[in-house]
């Protein structure tokens, strides 16, 4: 059975149709992305999931059951986990405050017990911390552990927010372009990592992503967009000999 | 250089990061309760002046510093803590039950009053809360029964368990009432930053949308905020309503609201120290104030004591010297004076400057 299906979904803001009867199904332990030209409604898509956005039409089910009547910060309860395109951070903390945040589903004690620290909240917090250590070790990030965000490099923030995800332990990850703006080694990294969450930790990946490289090494399927609408869905060797899609990135290669 | 090896998770968890730190916390805390022995009577009383400064500036600090929402109402939720406490005691409840409940009522009534304007950011979030400010105000002349109207009342003698305590007869006595409540305060504060409902204020403040993308909900959150916010407000209302004597209408107004909000600024936002060093300035100033004037009048011959609103002008110079010069307040320049000296010969003059983010997701809705 499928983990996460989208069925007709149609979201449009006034006039522009952002996304249009979009119908795909990621299941699970698979790495599923969506590619497109820019204004496709990859993103758009993701905040749909996440319930920031409502669709006018269609349904979004999680392991078949609707999440359309559920508030944006109850998705992540199901094991939900996203990144954001350009990066939302918390700057004013460090990288470990951070991954805890990413625990906050986790969390067992009342807020009076937490208030008064009893050894139930500091059990839980010992327990965090050792959950979230194990991100930091799986992606690297020990010399940053207690770094502020607001000094650190792009690629490392984009990782930091790969690890604030992770720190969840989601069932299905979002990624909202986890390459963009990363160098060649970077990305080399991203990919190994991308193919570790899935294997290793058996984590579902929903990716948007631009660098077709990325796409290709990792994904078992595929799916283009484009102005909103399904253009081809297959392997991703399918999908990059697809016509319709050489069409949407190149042109029809008529003059006139 | 000091490295610091961490050898397991308390490290991190732990109030103090390291012993040396705790030893110098020990000996403030040594200070702070040998103080009534090194002090006169009148000093003492502006120490405690100090202290209740401090605990509204904590309340506030919750809220603006650490949950990023701005409130110039706090005044309000003093006025609530203050009047409750002493409505309580004349009806014959003793201090220790009558003084948390004054806390927990202005705290409920802070939740109440703020779920409807939870929505609003920034800017209109002030303008919101400033409107609370104001009606308080007329409110309190209003209901007369209960809040004694223009000539306001008369706080009665705390007891606690036979222990007479009065702000004038047993000053000491008084300052260590209030800095137990300090310390209370401060025991929760800190262990509310250290775990999981701190962790959410700070997500809020630093990004809504990824806050919610991590199961945080915002609302709830927010109203948490303000409602612990408001509640340290009203104990720090009702010790001032002690401290003061008597209280009126006038005592709560609106600038109340807005010298609290400047006061943090002053402190330096996000940190529990700039409400202690934001209260150091606000409740000493008028003292130094006082006590310069004479040694101007004394040094050029020329009385300065008929200067009216030097004290607004002076607080004013030091807000905006702050906002231009060092907007992370006292605690940020405490906090790069300190890192100079431990990196000593390593600090950069640049270390501390911000980087401009112009990358933002686009707000959503």
């Amino acid at each position: 059975m499928s983990l996460l299906s989208l069925h007709n979904v149609t979201l449009s803001f006034g006039g522009l149709v952002a996304v249009n009867k979009v119908s795909f199904e990621v299941g699970e332990g698979e790495v599923f992305s969506l590619v497109g030209p820019n204004g496709a409604g990859k993103s758009t898509i993701f905040n749909l999931i996440s319930r920031f956005y409502t669709p006018n039409e269609g349904d979004i089910k999680f392991e078949g059951t609707s999440i359309l009547g559920m508030a944006p910060d109850k998705v992540p309860s199901l094991g939900v986990a996203r990144t954001f395109q350009n990066i939302e951070l918390f700057e004013q903390a460090t990288v470990l405050q951070n991954l805890l945040v990413g625990r906050h589903r986790h969390r067992n004690t009342s807020i009076l017990s937490q208030m008064l620290f009893t050894p139930a909240a500091h059990r839980q917090e010992l327990a965090h911390r050792a959950a979230v250590e194990e991100v930091i070790d799986f992606l690297d990030l020990q010399p940053y552990r207690d770094k502020y965000i607001a000094g650190l490099p792009y690629g490392v923030r984009k990782v930091v927010e790969l690890a604030r995800a992770l720190s969840t332990k989601p069932r299905i990850l979002l990624l909202d372009e986890p390459a963009s703006g990363l160098s060649i080694e970077e990305t080399q990294d991203m990919i190994f990592w991308i193919e570790d969450i899935k294997k290793q930790m058996g984590i579902t990946v929903l990716m948007v992503e631009h660098d077709m490289n990325l796409v290709a090494s990792v994904s078992d399927h595929v799916l283009a967009l484009a102005d909103g609408k399904e253009l081809a869905m297959g392997t991703p060797a399918q999908v990059q000999s697809h016509p319709a899609v050489i069409e949407a990135y190149l042109g029809t290669g008529e003059i006139g | 250089m000091r490295f610091v090896f961490k050898t397991s998770y308390d490290a991190d968890i732990g109030l103090f990061k390291h012993k040396q730190q705790m030893a110098w916390y020990l000996l403030l805390f040594a200070i702070v309760i040998a103080l009534p022995f090194l002090l006169d009577e009148f000093f003492i009383g502006e120490a405690t002046n100090v202290l209740i400064w401090a605990i509204a500036g904590m309340g506030l600090m919750l809220l603006t510093g650490h949950t990023g929402q701005a409130s110039l109402g706090h005044a309000a939720f003093m006025a609530a803590g203050c009047y409750f406490n002493v409505i309580l005691l004349e009806r014959g409840v003793p201090f220790v039950l009558s003084l948390p409940l004054a806390g927990i009522t202005a705290g409920l009534i802070g939740v109440l009053i703020t779920l409807p304007v939870l929505r609003l950011h920034g800017v209109y979030l002030a303008i919101a809360t400033l409107a609370i400010s104001i009606l308080t105000e007329d409110f309190i002349v209003i209901a007369e029964p209960w809040t004694g109207g223009v000539t306001g009342l008369v706080a009665p003698p705390i007891s606690i368990f036979g222990l007479e305590i009065d702000r004038y007869g047993t000053p000491w006595l008084f300052y260590y009432l209030v800095l137990t409540v300090v310390f209370a305060i401060l025991f929760m504060y800190r262990n509310l930053l250290r775990t999981p409902t701190g962790r959410a204020f700070t997500a809020v403040r630093d990004s809504e949308i990824s806050a919610q993308a991590m199961g945080i909900n915002v609302t709830r959150t927010k109203a948490l905020s303000f409602g612990f916010s408001a509640g340290i407000a009203g104990l720090a209302g009702a010790l001032l309503g002690h401290f003061a004597g008597a209280f009126n209408h006038e005592t709560f107004n609106i600038f109340l609201s807005i010298q609290l909000l400047l006061m943090i600024v002053i402190g330096g936002l996000g940190s529990i120290h700039g409400a202690f060093f934001g209260a150091l300035v606000i409740a000493l100033l008028p003292q130094f104030i006082a006590i310069s004037r004479g040694w101007i009048t004394d040094l050029t011959g020329f009385s300065a004591t008929n200067i009216p609103g030097i004290e607004a002008g002076v607080f004013g110079l030091i807000v905006l010297l702050f906002i231009l010069f060092e907007p992370t307040g006292i605690y940020g320049l405490w906090f790069k004076i300190r890192t100079y000296f431990e990196m000593f010969p390593f600090y950069r003059k640049n270390m501390f400057k911000r980087q401009k983010t112009y990358l933002k997701t686009e707000r959503l809705k």
